[in-house]
């Protein structure tokens, strides 16, 4: 049977998708509630500090930002070949690059707390 | 012996202005740019964090510029539409199928729906909304 790398690429995009779906609406009502002045009593130092320090809390926060970084890597690619950026090659070898990058540095900062 | 295949011409950068259904394609398409920048800013956020208090506090400061906001509102935006759409698309992707009798579509998705209020009110209520 021919093997092909596209169930590699295909999985955490397929998971970052659901993690997108279920995960960033409402991260991104959390930090916007924070940017209009109504800051949730969970976004203090404390709390957000207490909850990156544990070992779950590390785990979901990486599992959430290394999968939704994959995925919109993958849709970025995706987006730019149907706007007609057809230097496929090239475009996928920058983002996918650009997800790995960003979900190492995030597993170095999660650790760092 | 001369053969003209037929090539459909198909214009690489304004294809999708054709069919109402490929803008909406397009229009999900979108989101992914969006998305993509707030997970840039959430690995940020995560810098910040580990960097100290000070840093953190100049992190959720920073958050507050007129531009931010108007980012953030994209990304809420582009965020909910992703979702909808995907939960919308999940009764496609993976039918559930019970004796000879498939689970109705509107079924599936439909719990999609209701595990994602449950999630957001969940981690509303953990991040001391209410």
């Amino acid at each position: 049977m021919a093997k092909s790398h596209k169930p590699v690429v295909w999985f955490p995009f397929a998971a970052g998708g659901t993690v997108i779906a279920f995960f960033i609406p409402v991260i991104v009502l959390l930090t916007l509630m924070t940017a209009l002045g109504h800051v949730p009593a969970g976004l203090g130092y404390e709390r957000m500090h207490a909850f990156a320090a544990s070992g779950l809390g590390k785990l979901i926060i990486f599992g959430v930002v290394a999968l939704s970084l994959w995925s919109s890597a993958h849709r970025l690619r995706c987006t730019c070949f149907d706007f007609g950026l057809r230097a496929d090659t090239l475009v996928a070898t920058v983002l996918y690059v650009a997800a790995i990058v960003g979900s190492l540095a995030s597993a170095i900062f999660l650790l760092r707390i | 012996m001369s053969r003209r295949p037929l090539v459909r011409e198909c214009p690489p950068t304004t294809w999708y202005f054709r069919q109402p259904r490929y803008l909406r394609y397009m229009s999900r398409e979108i989101t992914s740019i969006f998305v993509g920048a707030y997970c840039v800013l959430l690995v940020v956020g995560l810098q910040r964090l580990a960097a100290g208090p000070a840093a953190w506090e100049g992190f959720l400061q920073a958050l507050r510029t007129p531009a931010s906001i108007m980012f953030q509102f994209l990304a809420l935006v582009a965020a909910v539409y992703h979702a909808a759409t995907w939960f919308n698309a999940t009764q496609k992707a993976m039918p559930v199928q019970i004796g000879e009798d498939f689970v109705p579509g509107s079924v599936i998705s439909g719990a999609h729906y209701v595990a994602w209020a449950v999630l957001s009110l969940a981690i509303l209520y953990l991040a001391g909304v209410f």
